[in-house]
């Protein structure tokens, strides 16, 4: 079927990368580019940026983005500096950078954060706009992070974003009787319960994680035309969707590996490198930590990916965790900034670091995706749209701190996670996130 | 106070060497307003208290200054007055986690001090390798709290506990592995016992130090006289032991009630938030829900609890007439 990539291969596409990123023009080759002028920005006299942006989660994602950022330097002069911080507190830095009026120029951050500090960026749509028309369009999630809800003015340069889609054992899924993941919410539970019985099953996180656990109860609620928000804004939590979904998870939970209740995002993967999980949802990380161990080379032949289960919505209900570049007021040198982020989105830099990441973040400009590294291994074809997804956090509504807020309070996990250990019925979970949203959405 | 050392009348002197007089110079005024106690008192305790009122003062007061306030993380906020705390009121989360920090607390105070006396006591004998033991029994205190919950956190996994592995892979007593962390009250029950695990070193340290005070003599005495065992403990060493027990359960039921660490690595104050401390949800709230003003709200709705411990233990552990500074009783 699909020839698998080995370590070797994949050395060779990152040293290519690498070795692209240095010679000015061959990398990006097969990207398509609209000739495009960009925005006037003359580079002001004596400037110098510094950078913030999440720690690397595979290391050519640092290493290239470093070897770029050196490119910019020798390129124009300069000055810059990016520090790679935790996952876990680039927020708090953002916060207290946009509070205080001091600290990095940029910060690449996630993708609620432009919103909520709107006042305290500067408006990035000349250069959104030349990006846009040169790589043939932003995509879907890239236009709903980047541009001020409602309006066209662009507040962050989305970079890219990572997925979650289902991560399964095809001999699994086979002796289960399917061929692949069924998308009606029937047939997925016989699926499951198929899994369970061959001592195969399932696993999906329902503790307190970050990634996980919210990615899988959106999907639920999702799936079944149920919104955290309507169009206005409001908390429309409390419905029969809602309900109709956790009616569901009382019957899909039993089929689930013991201990879900606990589980927090690494979970997920031990479970899978070990044998123990069969199916979950992760992102592709999970498949190339497998491919890169020879102890486990035989799992990941066995793995395949594929869209979260569409259920009553007709597409896939799953949305990316965004990077998102935001430019603060308070910066000194804002063109050379606006430089900077544009020399990182062009192609002969984007690219090799698309390449490098071996797919780990999926690409905002739909040019990219006739990038090398979506050819590379059939497998990785669920990542390629990552940010055409059609959902976000804080579903339908707009984008405010307060849907950040309901991730971080795990409310909609923790909906799932009480009816499935039966401590709440459906009707009084629903409720109960409802007064816990309704708390966050006020005023 | 010095100064009527300065006014002492003397019996005038023939002096035994001409031009010498009996009168002491004036002080200068530097002088004596150093020697004056309030003044010295000030300027001795100005750099500590300095100190304190620079980094402890300010943090607290802009914290309870927040938990009036709906601040949040992206912008700053107005006073709102008791709103915070009218909603904690009614928020059956709050109530949840107020109930596991005293439940928490309470019995792992229990297990700490039950245990920690215990092993003091068997330390106070004569063993072979004593400095060695008393060293080594300091280990699970000394390791950073955040590596013993990660430890903590694979011993109780649903499905790599080597508990759950010893159990039913190598003894089979049993054949579905142990659930530790997915249900709410096995998961309380695991986090006390990794609290009791870690904080019995310090305890037991301490009520050592404080049992080696008590005189051998008495000990003697006792015996002389026909006393058992548990009378001996009973009459001479727990009523000796009690002031060093008041202080170090002041500590002890302080560190517990505030911990952190050890919830938010293993749990995260889950299951369905039933293991979650007022500090761990005043964080959760507070930082990544970016509530500030709720979370400080939290946080200050511990202080009540802790004033009242400290109390508590002060004035009903330490009834001694010289554990308050009078002459012995």
């Amino acid at each position: 079927m699909a020839s698998i990539i080995t370590r070797r291969d994949t050395l060779r596409l990152t040293v290519a990368g690498l070795a692209a990123a240095a010679l000015p023009g061959s990398a990006g080759a097969q990207v398509p580019k609209a000739d495009v002028p960009p925005p006037k920005l003359p580079i002001e006299n004596g400037a110098s940026l510094r950078i913030l942006r999440p720690a690397r989660f595979v290391e050519p994602d640092e290493v290239i983005f470093r070897a770029n950022t050196a490119k910019f330097q020798q390129t124009t002069g300069v000055e810059t500096r990016v520090d790679f911080v935790g996952w876990e507190d680039i927020r708090q830095q953002t916060a207290v950078a946009s509070n205080t009026g001091a600290g990095p120029d940029i910060v690449i951050g996630w993708a609620d954060d432009p919103h909520v500090y709107t006042d305290k960026v500067v408006e990035l749509s000349d250069l959104a706009e030349y990006l846009g028309k040169r790589y043939g369009g932003w995509s879907f999630l890239g236009e709903k992070y980047g541009k001020r809800d409602k309006t066209n003015n662009w507040i962050g340069i989305p970079f890219g974003g990572t997925t979650g889609p289902v991560v399964y054992r095809k001999s699994a899924v086979k002796e289960a009787g399917f061929n692949k993941i069924p998308n009606e919410h029937t047939e997925f539970l016989k699926l499951c319960q198929g899994l369970k019985k061959n001592n195969k099953p399932a696993g999906f996180a329902l503790g307190n994680a970050v990634g996980d656990g919210n990615g899988f109860a959106q999907w639920l609620i999702w799936s079944h035309g149920g919104a955290l928000l309507d169009e206005a804004g409001k908390v429309a939590i409390n419905s029969k969707e809602t309900v109709a979904a956790l009616t569901y998870l009382k019957d899909l939970y039993p089929t689930f590996l013991s201990g879900t209740l606990s589980w927090g995002d690494p979970s997920n993967n031990r479970a899978y490198a070990s044998g123990e999980c069969w199916l979950t949802a992760n992102g592709v990380s999970l498949y190339f930590a497998l491919k890169n161990d020879p102890a486990q080379r035989a799992i990941a032949e066995d793995t395949d990916h594929q869209a979260l289960p569409f259920g009553v919505i007709g597409k896939a209900p799953q949305t990316a965790t965004m990077l998102n570049a935001m430019l603060f007021k308070h910066s000194k040198y804002p063109n050379a900034a606006k430089a900077y982020l544009q020399f990182m989105m062009e192609s002969e830099q984007y690219d090799p670091w698309l390449t490098g990441c071996l797919g780990y973040w999926s690409h905002t400009l739909r040019a990219y995706g006739k990038s090398a590294v979506w050819d590379s291994d059939p497998k990785l074809e669920v990542y390629r749209n990552g940010t055409d997804h059609q959902f976000w956090s804080g579903y339908k509504g707009p984008i405010t701190q307060a849907s950040q807020t309901v991730a971080a309070e795990y409310i909609l996990v923790q909906m799932c996670a009480s009816v499935a250990s039966g401590e709440a019925t459906p009707q009084e979970a629903a409720r109960e996130a409802e007064r816990r949203s309704r708390r966050y959405f006020r005023g | 106070m010095t100064s009527p050392a300065h006014t002492l009348v003397q019996a005038p002197v023939a002096p035994a060497v001409p031009g010498w007089s009996a009168k002491t110079p004036q002080p200068s005024w530097l002088v004596a307003l150093f020697d004056w106690k309030p003044f010295l008192v000030f300027v001795c305790l100005l750099p500590a208290v300095g100190l304190l009122l620079a980094f402890l003062t300010y943090p607290l007061g802009l914290g309870i200054w927040l938990a009036f306030t709906d601040t949040t993380v992206g912008r700053d906020g107005q006073w709102v007055g008791l709103e915070n705390f009218e909603y904690l009121f009614g928020d059956k989360l709050f109530w949840q986690a107020v109930f596991y920090s005293v439940f928490y607390t309470g019995t792992a105070t229990v297990g700490k001090f039950g245990l920690g006396l215990w092993l003091a006591l068997l330390l106070n004998n004569h063993l072979p390798f004593k400095s060695i033991l008393r060293a080594v029994i300091l280990l699970p205190w000394i390791v950073p709290t955040v590596l013993s919950a990660i430890a903590f956190w694979w011993i109780y996994d649903p499905q790599f506990s080597i508990i759950s592995y010893v159990f039913v892979d190598v003894l089979g007593w049993r054949t579905t592995y142990f659930d530790f962390l997915g249900s709410a009250w096995p998961a309380r029950w695991s986090l006390i016992a990794a609290n009791i695990w870690r904080g019995i070193p310090f305890v037991a340290i301490s009520l050592l130090a404080g049992l080696q005070t008590i005189p051998a003599s008495l000990y003697e005495a006792a015996l002389i006289d026909g006393a058992t065992g548990w009378q001996r403990f009973r009459y001479i060493t727990f009523p000796l032991l009690l002031p060093i027990l008041a202080i170090v359960m002041t500590f002890s039921i302080i560190f517990t009630f505030t911990d952190f660490q050890l919830v938010y690595a293993i749990t995260r104050g889950g299951p369905v938030n039933s293991t979650h401390l007022l500090a761990t949800l005043a964080f959760q709230r507070g930082i990544p829900g970016g509530m500030l003003g709720e979370g400080a709200a939290i946080a200050i709705s511990m202080v009540p609890f802790l004033v009242f411990a400290t109390l508590f233990s002060y004035f009903a552990l330490a009834r001694r007439k010289w554990q308050q500074g009078e002459s012995n009783d």
